[in-house]
């Protein structure tokens, strides 16, 4: 058992760590913000040349054959800066699809185009009825000759506006929340009937409401088994859920930081706030509650790889219970002892409130988790 | 980083676990899963066996019977031995006395007390609070003054632990009194049967005996019982109570009492199904499970850090051991009370000797005591809230 970072871990740390600091302040994120695709192009670009766009994939596909504890410490990183880029929808989860479920004619025609930053996916598998379930999908996939043709609607598609080209779940077979008969499929943004309707989401981020009609998928770009893609989804999204709950440890890192800062600083009844015990026991909780929350960050890291997939979905669903109680509560918190300071759009601490959030929100918030894991037998068995 | 387990650390866990599997009577075992207090006889037949195997005082000096394994080896032993479950050692002397006799004790005191703490032929008790000194315990009263080559000690302890069995005790005692309170206290060796020594119990609200009030009335102590220099016995104090908070957060006993919980709510059934299966119940179950995952990992954290901190500078997370690892203990008592619903209500004091059978099941009649009991465990060891003090004064600086 070993928590330090390699020599290779701690470079990459330190120039992501570096980036960051030099290039997304406050202000800066906030101009990012408002550019045309809602995330900076040129931020995009100087990860493509830190080779953070490249980091998960094989050599041979011009990655680095990074693993998860390498994407946490990105994306920590990206969570302490509130960063805007697409870098889930388009390297942990389209990339980790291709990764993990493509042929190899597949990743060898679309992950060196990741790496290079010249092309940018989203995950398209919400739908108005599935709430959490990634096996609840309507969205049908008819043969046809030798391809598909897809119809239905996705919803809260992650960066759905800016992407390229987009992964899609839809059923070949079976009903509506049958495990078995769902595939997966490489769709052309601009394919005719695609329609997309691009949105901000409550944290500052970009999603889509994304439309099929007739929409014809050629077999080169089915990904995998089409009658078999849950498995390699349900994967990718743990995958992903790892990373985010990366993210928000850095969220979670900073709101204290900021906390303490501000208790610090802040002069009442002619004092520094600080010095009330009620406020300090208050920050201690804030500090308990986000260390633990990083431990599951790491559980989550470590088990994110696992072999067996029971055993990876119970340790992912803890980690998430964690992580949206923690970020609730830290979060909650930072608002509530910045006082009315908190509450204002300029500063920071609200926006990385609205973050965690919305994390909460994704592939599944804590009660969902709970009631999984709970279902499933729990982490210690009798 | 990897934060699997090494093949030798697995091999080593496998090593221990198979050792406590045959070494521990059953009888003993028996009373650990339905939650009773092992006797005095069951601690020290273990305490024995242990000795027997070299892994009395794992954590000690190697010179002193220590074992030598790394940090993680030590958390994997406790680990085990608390799921076992298996009584553990005498904490005052193994964990408290012994770390400080070999630490700051001069040669006479390690060779002769050392041995006889890891065979528990001695059977130490801790006299530090007292009922003006809790956890402000640098303002204890109790007095020790110089009378030739003995010390005359006055004063009283309190909350002091399985007293009644003790042939020691060691105690801080003020030999200063016209300095800082930090400054005049001394950390003195008392062999209980010295004349003037009183113990007289407390009886806590789950009706068991455990603590004691221990009154000092003009008792002599040789001044060959001093530990280290006179008026230096608070630091001595901060070396032990810093050394209490490593593994105080019990992972094991939980992971233990969970899995009964579990196993119980298999078979208590409501109406047609399993109180394991009502999801409310359940979830409060995984919750809980969560919450100790967690604490796991932060405690293979600070025990990974443990080599390299400084000595003596206690690191603000092990307060989040004592604060997650007490809450969660005591929430895994509510939680078996809640299993055995009606029948956590029949009272069977300990004591009395009593056989007429219980009202409903045999491992019932432990769940509410020790929930009761287990309120204290927020409380002692420096509260919940000092511990908050701690971690405040760590991240704040104030």
């Amino acid at each position: 058992m070993d928590f330090d970072l390699s020599e290779e871990q701690r470079l990459l740390k330190d120039s992501v760590d570096r980036l960051m600091a030099d290039r997304y302040d406050f202000e800066s994120r906030q101009r990012y913000a408002k550019e045309p695709e809602g995330w900076s192009r040129e931020l995009w670009s100087a990860y493509a040349e830190l080779g953070l766009l490249a980091l998960p994939f094989d050599e041979a596909h011009g990655g680095f054959g990074g693993g998860p504890v390498e994407t946490m410490t990105i994306m920590e990183a990206f969570g302490r800066s509130l960063a805007l880029e697409p870098y889930l929808a388009t390297v942990i989860l389209g990339g980790g699809l291709l990764r993990h479920g493509g042929s190899e004619e597949q990743k060898a025609a679309y992950l060196p185009q990741i790496a290079s930053g010249d092309l940018r996916l989203a995950l398209a598998h919400t739908e108005r009825q599935s709430r959490y379930d990634l096996f609840d999908v309507a969205t049908s996939a008819r043969h046809d000759g030798g391809g598909f043709v897809l119809d239905g609607q996705k919803s809260v598609v992650l960066h759905g506006d800016s992407a390229d080209k987009i992964l899609v779940t839809a059923r070949v077979a079976g009903s509506r929340r049958d495990r078995d008969g769902i595939g997966l499929f490489l769709v052309d943004a601009n394919a005719p009937g695609v329609s997309r309707r691009g949105y901000p989401t409550q944290d500052g981020q970009r999603a889509a409401e994304v439309t099929l009609e007739s929409v014809r998928v050629d077999a080169g770009n089915v990904i995998g088994n089409p009658e078999g893609a849950l498995p390699v989804v349900e994967k990718v999204t743990d995958i992903a859920i790892a990373a985010l709950a990366a993210e928000a440890i850095g969220a979670m890192d900073e709101m204290l930081k900021l906390t303490v800062d501000y208790l610090k600083t802040r002069r009442q009844f002619n004092t520094t706030i600080g010095s009330f015990q009620v406020l300090q026991h208050r920050s201690s909780e804030m500090f308990i509650a986000l260390e633990q929350a990083r431990s599951m960050a790491m559980f989550a890291a470590m088990m994110a790889q696992e072999e067996n997939s029971e055993e990876r979905r119970k340790a992912i669903s803890a980690a998430k219970v964690q992580i949206g109680r923690s970020g609730r509560f830290v979060g909650q918190q930072a608002i509530q002892l910045h006082g009315g300071v908190g509450m204002t759009m300029e500063y920071k601490v609200g926006h990385l409130f609205k973050r965690v959030t919305m994390i909460d929100t994704l592939f599944g918030d804590a009660d969902h988790h709970l009631s999984k894991l709970a279902e499933t037998g729990g982490l210690i068995a009798a | 980083m990897d934060l699997r387990f090494t093949d030798e650390e697995l091999a080593f866990r496998d090593e221990v676990r198979a050792f406590f599997r045959t070494a521990l009577p059953n009888s003993i075992r028996r009373k650990m899963i339905d939650g009773h207090h092992p006797s005095k006889d069951d601690l020290v037949t273990w305490s024995r066996i242990l000795n027997a195997k070299g892994w009395a005082v794992p954590h000690w000096l190697v010179e002193w019977g220590g074992t030598g394994w790394s940090p993680v080896q030590q958390y994997i032993f406790r680990d085990e031995l608390q799921q076992a479950p298996a009584p553990e050692p005498l904490a005052f002397g193994v964990n408290m006395v012994g770390p400080v006799i070999y630490t700051f004790g001069n040669e006479d005191q390690k060779r002769r007390f050392l041995p006889r703490i890891a065979n528990l032929d001695d059977w130490w008790c801790q006299g530090f609070s007292e009922p003006g000194a809790g956890s402000d315990l640098a303002s204890l009263k109790t007095t020790a003054k110089r009378d030739g080559d003995h010390y005359i000690v006055n004063g009283q302890k309190t909350w002091t632990t399985l007293a009644q069995h003790a042939d020691w005790i060691f105690c801080l005692a003020r030999t200063d009194s016209a300095v800082k309170k930090q400054e005049g206290i001394s950390f003195l060796l008392i062999d209980m049967k010295t004349p003037g020594i009183t113990v007289r119990p407390i009886q806590t609200i789950d009706g068991g005996h455990e603590v004691n009030e221990v009154f000092f009335d003009d008792v002599r102590v040789p001044v060959d019982n001093l530990v280290g220099q006179e008026n230096k016995g608070w630091d001595y104090a901060k070396f032990l109570l810093g050394n209490e908070r490593v593994g105080i957060a019990r992972i094991g006993i939980s992971k233990a009492r969970l899995k009964r919980v579990r196993e119980l709510a298999s078979l208590e059934r409501v109406g047609d199904v399993p109180l394991i299966a009502i999801p409310r119940f359940r979830e409060k179950l995984a919750a809980i499970e969560v919450e100790l995952k967690a604490l796991e990992m932060t405690q293979l954290r600070v025990v990974a850090a443990e080599s390299r901190r400084e000595k003596g500078k206690p690191d603000p997370a092990s307060s989040i051991l004592k604060i997650k690892g007490s809450e969660i203990q005591q929430a895994t008592t509510e939680l078996l009370m809640e299993v055995v619903g009606p029948f956590a209500m029949p009272y069977q004091p300990e004591e009395e000797g009593r056989n007429e059978p219980l009202d409903g099941p045999d491992w019932a009649s432990t769940a509410a005591p020790t929930y009761f009991n287990w309120r204290k465990i927020s409380i002692y060891g420096g509260s919940n809230e000092i511990q908050k003090n701690i971690i405040a004064k760590a991240i704040l600086g104030f």
